[in-house]
This record gives C-alpha cells, sequence and structure tokens, in this order.
C-alpha cells in the first residue's frame, strides 16, 4: 500500500517544578510516578478539545527503571493518570536523553502512521533513585578496556572534555553558569517559564527539612539567583582534586517530570490543538563514553544533514546544560560565542536542575515558547549529552515564522 | 477566649492519657496566579491510613494553637488565606470515642463539647476567608470542622463521609446540627443526620457530598489538592464566585424536620433518644442562630455522653468492629486448612443460598447433590439466575458471571461430587436421623480432612457426629435468614470437634465475611434460644389472656426491628414451633409449647396478622386467627407484660453464661445484633437488662461491670 509519511507538530508540553534530590528536596516524600501523572493530566486539561481516547500511545522515560519508576511506567502512569484503559503505553531508556527518545520514537510511529497522537515524556527522582542505583556493569567494559572507568562517572567525563579542550577553562565555565542563572531569573521574572509549570502538592513529615504538612511546589527549587563568579570561584570540586567542574559549573542531581502532547500535524489541525513546533529532524549519535559531552556535536551534525541544514541556519538553540563544559565544547565547535544570545535564552538546567530522562522535554517546552514569541525564527535544536558517550538532537521548524517578521530564516 | 480554651482541654487530656494525638501542621505555600502567601493547616496523627487521624482533646489542643498562629498572620495581613486538610486518604474521622467511653462527669462531658466548638469557630473567625478540603475519610467531627470554614472542595474519590453521631447515640454536636441545614437545607441536612445514620451508618461519596452542596466544587483524586489549591486562588483573586442556592426556611423546614422524625420513629421507635435531640436543633437552626445552636449542641451532648444509651452505642460499635475480627474462642488461625472445594447436601432453597454464599465468597467449585435429578436442576438453576441478577444490576461483570456459573455443579452422586472437597456442608431436613444418616454417606465418600459441617438450627451437633469414624471434624455452621443480609454466623463446638477443624471453620467464616461466635454445641445455641424464650413469654401471655396488641406493645419501647409477632411471621410460625418443640424437651421447666401456635400452625396459617391497601397495610389481626385463639383470663398490662418478658431473657442469658454457651455476655449482644438486628442503643439485650435492673432482680447481678456500656463509676 502506498504510504505518506506525516509531519509530526510538537503541540504541548509541561512539567512538574524541579525539585533537589535529597531528605531535605521538595519532592523527598512524593513518588516518581504520581510526578509524570501530574504532567499527564495537566496536559489533558489544557487541551480540553482533545478525547483522552484519541490517545494512541503513551512513552515514558525513567533511567532507573526500578519502584514507582518501574513497572512499564508508560502504561502504569497512563491509568493513574485517569486515560481510558484502551491507550498502551511503554516506557523508554536512554538516560538523559529519555524524553527526548519517547518524542523521538513516537515521531517515527506518527510519521509511519501508526500514531496520530501520543504523550511522551519523562521523570526521574534522583532522590528514590539515586544515580547508578542497581547498575550491573559488566566488568568487561575494565578488563578488555572497552571504556575508561570515568565512563560511568558523569562528572569525570565533564572533567575529561576539559582536558580534550584546554581553551574551555573553569573561568568560562564559570561565567556561562553565572549567566544561566541570570537568563532563569529573568525568565521568571518575566513569567516565560511559569506558564508551563504543573505545581504539585508535596508533602513532608520530616521537620529538619522545613514546615511540615502538605505544601505546594510552584517553582523550581535548584535555582540560585544572584550567584556571581566569587560564589562559584570557592567551590570544591568533587570528581577531580583541583579540578574543574564544580557544584556550580553543572546541573544537580534533581527530582522532576516533563510530558507532551506529539501529533500529526493534520490530525492536530483537525482536532483544533496548537501547532508549537514542526519536526524537521532528528538524530542521536556515539562517542568515546569518557567523553560523553561532546555527543551533541555529532548528532547535530547528523540532524543537520538529513534536514538539509547548515548550523547558520539554526536560530534558537536549547542545548542542556548538564556540564557547562560540555555547553562550550558544542558552541565551540560550531563558533557560536559564549553568550550568543539565541542560545539558552531562559537560561539551564544549571539554574533550573536536570531530573535526568525528563529533560529532553523541557528543552523543547522552552524552545516552543521562544519560537512563539520570535516569528522571525524559522529553525531551532534542541540537544542533549547522553551517558556512556552519546548525543542527540532534534531539529524544529517554527510554525509562526513570517519572513515579514524580518528574520533571516 | 484562648486561654479558657486552652484550660478547658488541658483539663480534658488529662481524663484521657491514652489519646492517639493529631498534630496539626501549619505549612505555607505560594498559592498559583500570584494569588498570595497561603496557611494550609494538615490534621495528621502520624500513622499511616489504617489508623484514620481522630480528634482528642490534646489534638484540639494543637488544632487550637495552629489557629493561634495562622489567625495572627491573618490579622497581620501575611496570609491571604487559611486552609486544612488531611493526610494521605483521611481527612479527619472525629472524636476520638476511646476518649468520650472514659468521661464520668457531666461536665467533663460538656467540657468536649464546648472545646470543640470553641476551637473550631475560630475559622470561621479569621480575617481571611478559610478553606477545608476534604481529601479522603471525613466523619462526625472531621466533617464538621470543615463545616465551620469558609469554602470546601471534595475528592471524587472520597470514599466515605458521614455524621454518624445519631448512629452512635449522639448528635452531631460540634456544629454539625446547626451548621449543615444552615449550609445544604434542612431536608438535605436531615438524610445526611438522620436517613444516613440511622440506615447502619451510610456513607456519602465524594460526589454526593458535593451535589448535596456540602462541598463547592469537587476535584478527581489524582491531583485533588493541586486543584483545590489553584480553585482557592481563584476565589481569592475574586475571578471565581461561589454561589449556593436560598435555604428554604419556611414550611419546607418544618416538613424536613417531620420527616426526620418520621425516619426515627421508624427506626428506633422512639427508644433512643439521639435523632429526637438532634432534629430539636436543627428544627431551632431555622432562625440561623448559630451560637444558640451551638449551645445546644453542647448541652445535647453532655446529656448523652452522661446516658446509657450513647454508652450501650459505643459499646455495640466495639462489639460489631472489634470483637466481631477476633471472634472469642477461636483457634489459631495457623491451624486452619485450606479449603478449595465445597460441597452441599440438598439443594432445597437453603442450600441454594448457601452454595451461592459460597461460591460468591471463596470462588471454588461448589458441588449441591440431593436425591433426584429435578431437586438437583433446580438447586443450579437458582444459583445461576442469582448469578444472572447480579449481573443485570452491574454487581458483577460478564466474566465474572461466567467463572462463577462454571464453578457451580449439581450431581447425584455424593462420591462423584465429595470425593475432593475439603468442606462439605449440609442444609436438609431437620431431623437427627435424617442428618445422620447423610454425615454417614458423605464421610463413606469425603477426603479424610474433609470438614463436614451442619447447618443445624437446633439439633446437637454431637449427637449428629456421634455416629461417625471421624466426629472431630463436625462443626455446627449455623446461618441466619437471610443469609446473604444477617451477619452472624454461630460456630458450634461438639464434644470431639477439633482445634485444626474449628479454625477451618473460623477461616471460611472470615471468608465469607460472615460474624462468626464460637457457641457451645446447647439446645438451639444462642440466637434462637434467646428469641425462642422471648418470643415463648410473649405468648404465654397471650395464651394466658393478655390481648395480642397489648403483648406487642409491651416490647415497643425497646426500638426492636420488629415486633415479636411480626418478626413470627418472617421467621415462620411452623419454624418457631419447632424449636420451641426442641426447646421445650430440653428446658421443659422455663420452654413451652404453645397450644394456640399449634393451632395457627395447623391451621396453616403463614402469620397472626393480615394486611390490606385500606389499611395501609399495618399489620391486622387475622380474624380467622382470633377464632383459634383460646385464651385464659389473666389480662397483663404493657408493664407486667414487659417485666415478665425481660426477666425470663435475662433469666435465660443467665443461665447461657453459667453453661458456657459463649464465652462472655458479649456475645450473646453481638449474636444479637448481627443475628436478630436488635438495636445499638440496647447494646444488643444485656446492657439493657442491666440498666433496667432485670438482670440484678433475677441473677443477682450485672451482666455488665459498670463502664461497658454504661457510665464509668
Amino acid at each position: 500500500m502506498p504510504r505518506t509519511v506525516r509531519d509530526v507538530v510538537f503541540v504541548d508540553g509541561v512539567r512538574t517544578p524541579f525539585g533537589k534530590a535529597g531528605p531535605k528536596g521538595i519532592y523527598h516524600e512524593t513518588r516518581a510516578d504520581d510526578l509524570v501523572v501530574k504532567c499527564i493530566r495537566e496536559l489533558l486539561r489544557r487541551n480540553p478539545d482533545l478525547d483522552p481516547a484519541r490517545i494512541d500511545e503513551v512513552a515514558l522515560a525513567a533511567t532507573t527503571q526500578i519502584g514507582d519508576q518501574g513497572l512499564t511506567l508508560g502504561r502504569t502512569a497512563g491509568i493513574l493518570a485517569g486515560l481510558p484503559e484502551t491507550v498502551p503505553g511503554y516506557s523508554v531508556d536512554r538516560m538523559c536523553a529519555g524524553a527526548m527518545t519517547a518524542v523521538t520514537a513516537i515521531a517515527g510511529g506518527v510519521a509511519f502512521g501508526a500514531y496520530d497522537i501520543a504523550v511522551a515524556g519523562g521523570v526521574e527522582h534522583m532522590g528514590r533513585h539515586p544515580m547508578g542505583e542497581g547498575v550491573d556493569p559488566n566488568p568487561r567494559f575494565v578488563s578488555e578496556k572497552l571504556v575508561d572507568e570515568s565512563a560511568l562517572f558523569m562528572g569525570m567525563t565533564a572533567e575529561n572534555l576539559h582536558d580534550r579542550f584546554p581553551h574551555l577553562t573553569k573561568q568560562r565555565a564559570d561565567e556561562y553558569a553565572v549567566r544561566s542563572q541570570e537568563k532563569a531569573a529573568k525568565a521568571y521574572a518575566d513569567g516565560k517559564i511559569q506558564a508551563d509549570l504543573v505545581p504539585v502538592s508535596v508533602r513532608r513529615t520530616n521537620p529538619e527539612a522545613g514546615e511540615t504538612g502538605w505544601g505546594l511546589a510552584t517553582a523550581d527549587e535548584p535555582m540560585r539567583p544572584g550567584t556571581t563568579l566569587e560564589n562559584l570561584a570557592g567551590l570544591k570540586t568533587p570528581f577531580r582534586a583541583h579540578g574543574r567542574v564544580t557544584p556550580g559549573n553543572a546541573a544537580g542531581l534533581n527530582d522532576g517530570a516533563t510530558a507532551s502532547l506529539i501529533a500529526a500535524e493534520d490530525v492536530a489541525r483537525e482536532l483544533g490543538l496548537p501547532v508549537k513546533m514542526r519536526l524537521v529532524s532528528y538524530a542521536f549519535a556515539g562517542v568515546e563514553p569518557e567523553v560523553m559531552g561532546i555527543g551533541p556535536v555529532p548528532s547535530t551534525e547528523k540532524a543537520l544533514a538529513k534536514a538539509g541544514l547548515s548550523i547558520s541556519d539554526i536560530g534558537l538553540f536549547e542545548v542542556n546544560e548538564a556540564f557547562a563544559v560540555q555547553v562550550l565544547a558544542f558552541l565551540d565547535h560550531y563558533g557560536i560565542a559564549d553568550d550568543d544570545p539565541r542560545v539558552n535564552q531562559y537560561g539551564g538546567a544549571i539554574a533550573f536542575g536536570h531530573p535526568l530522562a525528563s529533560s529532553g522535554v523541557r528543552l523543547m517546552t522552552q524552545l516552543a515558547r521562544q519560537f512563539e514569541e520570535q516569528p522571525h525564527v524559522q529553525y531551532g535544536l534542541t540537544t542533549m549529552c547522553v551517558g556512556f558517550g552519546m548525543g542527540g538532537t532534534v531539529i524544529w521548524e517554527n510554525p509562526h515564522f513570517d519572513k515579514a517578521a524580518g528574520g533571516n530564516k | 477566649m484562648s486561654t479558657t480554651t486552652t484550660e478547658l482541654l488541658k483539663g480534658a487530656a488529662e481524663l484521657f492519657p491514652g489519646e492517639v494525638v493529631t498534630q496539626a501542621h501549619v505549612r505555607h505555600i505560594d498559592l498559583p496566579s500570584g494569588a498570595g502567601r497561603f496557611a494550609l493547616i494538615t490534621l495528621d496523627n502520624g500513622l499511616d491510613h489504617t489508623k484514620p487521624t481522630t480528634f482528642g482533646p490534646q489534638s484540639l489542643a494543637n488544632l487550637n494553637t495552629a489557629i493561634d498562629q495562622v489567625e495572627k498572620e491573618a490579622a497581620e495581613g501575611a496570609v491571604v488565606g487559611v486552609g486544612l486538610t488531611g493526610k494521605p486518604f483521611i481527612f479527619a474521622v472525629g472524636a476520638d470515642l476511646k476518649g468520650v467511653e472514659l468521661l464520668k462527669r457531666r461536665e467533663d462531658a460538656l467540657a468536649i463539647g464546648k472545646g470543640g466548638h470553641e476551637v473550631f469557630r475560630r475559622l470561621s473567625g479569621l480575617a481571611v476567608p478559610t478553606f477545608a478540603y476534604y481529601n479522603g475519610a471525613a466523619m462526625g467531627g472531621g466533617v464538621e470542622v470543615g463545616l465551620h470554614c469558609s469554602y470546601r472542595t471534595v475528592s471524587s474519590a472520597l470514599p466515605a463521609f458521614s455524621l454518624p453521631e445519631v448512629f452512635l447515640g449522639l448528635v452531631p454536636g460540634w456544629g454539625g446540627c446547626a451548621l449543615l441545614p444552615n449550609l445544604i437545607g434542612a431536608d438535605r441536612a436531615v438524610s445526611v443526620i438522620i436517613e444516613n445514620s440511622l440506615n447502619q451508618n451510610k456513607q456519602l461519596k465524594g460526589k454526593q457530598v458535593f451535589e448535596l452542596g456540602i462541598a463547592d466544587a469537587i476535584f478527581e483524586g489524582a491531583d485533588f489538592l493541586e486543584q483545590s489549591l489553584i480553585w482557592t486562588a481563584s476565589v481569592l483573586r475574586g475571578e471565581l464566585q461561589v454561589v449556593r442556592p436560598d435555604i428554604d426556611r419556611g414550611e419546607a423546614w418544618d416538613q424536613a424536620v417531620a420527616r426526620g422524625k418520621a425516619v426515627a420513629d421508624s427506626k428506633v421507635h422512639g427508644a433512643a433518644p439521639a435523632a429526637y435531640r438532634a432534629l430539636e436543633i436543627g428544627a431551632a437552626a431555622k432562625n440561623g442562630d448559630l451560637s444558640a445552636g451551638f449551645d445546644a449542641e453542647d448541652a445535647a451532648l453532655a446529656d448523652l455522653i452522661m446516658g446509657d444509651e450513647l454508652r450501650s452505642g459505643i459499646y455495640a460499635f466495639n462489639l460489631v468492629q472489634k470483637r466481631a475480627k477476633r471472634p472469642a474462642g477461636a483457634p489459631d488461625k495457623s491451624l486452619a486448612r485450606p479449603v478449595t472445594k465445597v460441597g452441599v447436601v440438598g439443594a432445597g432453597l437453603m442450600a441454594s443460598q448457601l452454595a451461592l454464599l459460597f461460591l460468591r465468597r471463596l470462588e471454588v467449585p461448589v458441588v449441591l447433590t440431593d436425591i433426584d435429578q429435578e431437586r438437583v436442576d433446580k438447586g443450579v438453576g437458582y444459583v445461576h439466575a442469582e448469578i444472572d441478577k447480579l449481573l443485570g444490576k452491574g454487581r458483577i461483570n460478564q466474566d465474572k458471571a461466567n467463572r462463577l456459573k462454571g464453578l457451580v455443579s449439581g450431581v447425584l452422586d455424593k462420591a462423584e461430587g465429595f470425593s475432593d472437597a475439603d468442606f462439605i456442608i449440609e442444609a436438609v431436613f431437620e431431623e437427627m436421623g435424617v442428618k445422620q444418616k447423610v454425615f454417614a454417606e458423605v464421610e463413606a465418600v469425603a477426603p479424610a480432612h474433609a470438614i463436614l459441617a451442619t447447618n443445624t438450627s437446633s439439633l446437637s451437633v454431637s449427637e449428629m457426629a456421634s455416629k461417625l469414624k471421624h466426629p472431630e471434624r463436625v462443626v455446627g455452621f449455623h446461618f441466619f435468614n437471610p443469609v446473604a443480609i444477617l451477619p452472624l454466623l454461630e460456630i458450634v463446638r461438639g464434644e470431639q470437634t477439633d482445634d485444626a477443624s474449628l479454625a477451618t471453620a473460623f477461616g471460611v467464616a472470615r471468608k465469607l465475611k460472615k460474624t462468626a461466635v464460637l457457641c457451645k454445641d446447647a439446645p438451639a445455641f444462642v440466637v434462637n434460644r434467646i428469641l425462642t424464650r422471648f418470643m415463648g413469654e410473649i405468648q404465654n401471655t397471650i395464651d394466658e389472656g393478655t390481648p395480642v396488641e397489648v403483648a406487642e406493645k409491651a416490647v415497643e419501647p425497646l426500638g426492636l426491628p420488629m415486633s415479636p409477632l411480626v418478626l413470627l411471621e418472617l421467621v415462620g410460625p411452623a419454624i418457631g414451633l419447632h424449636v420451641s418443640e426442641t426447646l421445650n424437651r430440653a428446658f421443659p421447666e422455663r420452654f413451652t409449647v404453645s397450644p394456640n401456635l399449634a393451632a395457627v400452625v395447623k391451621a396453616g396459617k403463614r402469620g397472626f396478622y393480615v394486611y390490606s391497601a385500606e389499611n395501609g397495610f399495618k399489620p391486622e389481626l387475622d380474624p380467622e386467627v382470633a377464632a383459634l385463639l383460646k385464651q385464659g383470663d389473666t389480662v397483663l398490662t404493657e408493664e407486667k407484660v414487659r417485666t415478665r418478658v425481660m426477666e425470663a431473657v435475662a433469666q435465660e442469658i443467665g443461665l447461657m453464661l453459667q453453661e458456657g454457651v459463649v464465652a462472655e455476655a458479649q456475645d450473646i449482644d453481638l449474636c444479637l445484633i448481627t443475628g436478630a438486628g436488635w438495636p445499638f442503643h440496647l447494646g444488643g439485650i444485656t446492657p439493657y437488662l442491666d440498666r433496667e435492673g432485670y438482670a440484678e432482680r433475677v441473677n443477682g447481678k450485672k451482666f455488665l461491670p459498670q463502664g461497658v456500656a454504661s457510665v464509668p463509676a
């Protein structure tokens, strides 16, 4: 039978406020599945024209698929969210790019015609599930020197990246981190972030963590507005003595969830749903695991090539800030300035936090907002590095693009 | 005010050292949409949802302290509103009854009422609006604390919401009686406070709480608190107006109160005061004067707490909730053997009802046998028809119906049916010879471990077992009609019954969701013996010359679910006669066989009464029965009849306890409540016999120590 590849669009995206992992974090007594359930419900509330029975799939990512992040989260969270039992679901894992992979896998299915509309998102509760929980790396990795021992520790891979690119100094990383905090604080002040946050009720029974009883998480907990270079200069370098990577120029350990609606463009239009971004291309690529932070470079190369675009065609960048040095390496490769205004306009993971498998959709939600405000931009990209040496890139087209708005592209 | 409240509660707390204390946590949040800073109070006793949050005096004091804090913040403009919610799955389930049981003095009872009022009322007097978020189970004082708030939301997942006070023998005395009719109108309030409460404490679900107008908004459980707070922000920002329907304070109010009285009369026949007190307060609340209403609630609470009906109500509640779950004298659970297949001997109506019950609760194969194929088919057909009814009502789905139908079968050959059954119950003709023969046949084909149970209502279990090779596996398993509805199951230990068989029987009872009470193998066990003595004594007074209506009216003040002769009609005069004959053989000096009853049975009458549409289906003495009656010339007053009947009951129970028919008087009461539907306000019957003096007059002592089902000394 003849097939037509369909255009795939990003309809909407939401997330919980991100929290700090650990006993004092806002989500310490909140389940991971509940976090993502609230995101799915918010998507449905925000899009009342969407009959939930039309949802063809729920793809949810988590890195540590144990306990409240296990049990085929895509299916169980769908039921918990009140989706009809006819809606199936599955779980995804590509570590930090989990939600991004959920989006691309769903997008592939939509383009192929398997789905009309679906939910893609992710969750990571790093407080309940610390990085590395339950892992059992094959001893051959080390015995056969398949990867360097540092490959399993993301902070060490970031130090390795500083080694590879000596000109990407700690100073530059710290300056980048300060700007991320400033941009995030400004985005909050301008109300750019809150509109896509789902408030989450949070219980606390431990008085050492603060006031007890039920509370409400309405803002990102990790934010440190007013951070200065001086503040950052004195921070410890936990991954290497006299190293360069500090808690200040990296994303922290966080809890949070995201979800998005991905649809065929004709279906979204038919149902009267918003079309916030149009998928152009995507690609994932592998690199040496011990310098995983460079991953976005080859993945972006691949995605640009597939789209027939060049880096100069991209008007807005949402780069995940697992580590400042990894963003710098990406920008450096393309000759983009550290403080280029097209990059991470609202700040990034250094400020908001990075609950691993959930972050991909945060990048998309923020890019979608920026598209709406900047009709002169035609293309944007979301990219992130991934543990064990990978990168992922998704290139999007701005449906609001208006040549007359003065855009070059 | 705060100081006196504090003192009041401090005094009360000293009386109740064992209180499970609820904390009132105050936490501040930023409301969505920039609606401002908000203080959210969480009621939490620190235990999981199986131990619901309650209000004892220390708990009230904690809430009072929390309100001190938010009151100050509200006055200073530091918060724009105050909310109240509960721990996961539980909002709050009201006063701690254990504390109520300990109260000895009216002034302490009054202090509890006043203490609750004074704390809760503060929520309506803050400088900012207050919000209750009914997130989970809310009962009694839990419901009431929310009624004092300016606004309420409810979770659609809320499983249970009620004002159970009247059911127990109290009034909703922390604002419920006065506030609820003023919020939702008198008629709806009567439904919640009187009708639901007296209807076995019927619970409302979240949706009904919203539809009744108790809550202003309803949100789904998955993000109930979040949506409630977003709604709160809209209300506080003035974006959302909460509109409540006007209350009809005219005739409709009086009609509602009259309806409440009619409901109370039909349930307790004026015999228990709580419902009437609640209605009085509700009637007075028509003028909207809440303060007067609260004072009236305090007085009613104090009176009722110092009255024995409430003590009996709490006693009965504890029997049904606690003692029923841990049957006195039952052997260790670990001795019980698994039951994976059930056999039923007989396929008559009783046998078929038992088959249905075992099938539905155990979900294992159930085999019916009888003496011919027609009867077997009829029995299986009955079960199938009942399954179809359940399916039609949506109580089970098609898969479950298919499963249940697949599990039930009927055979003629006992060997074929019972060779792998673990539990075989007989419900054949009530005659010793027949039953012994049936058990012998069953024993010949059943596995060695199978329990042989008998549903006999009056025959000796030991005698029935005596001719078997293994009499140790025979137990009495006496159900009450209607089997599906009455919870009681008298489990009878025969002389030779062993612990493993008994433990298995109790295990089966638990799965059947029945209230099992262990009885000795004594004539007619518990309920039938007491009811037969009770009815027999009434019948005696009639036979001796007292008019039927006088004898019937004599026991009306007890508030029994039905009059003795209506009960006889339900049981069937022939069965009543049969049991009286059995007991007469055992205890001829106390149990008589009424010649009039025998005549009625012989005439084939189904009862003493006839019912006609012209007379509103009220019972009227059947003229044909009247013609049969041969009465003497001793005419007693109602009071004399009552004394004679209740003294007979007191004597019989005294003897049963001496004989060791059950472990304690509590088991007698549990049996009467769950097997005969005798009311909570009587505490079954022994608390009533104690407080009216019958027990002491007849037996020289009370059944229960002071403080059990009565105000402590």
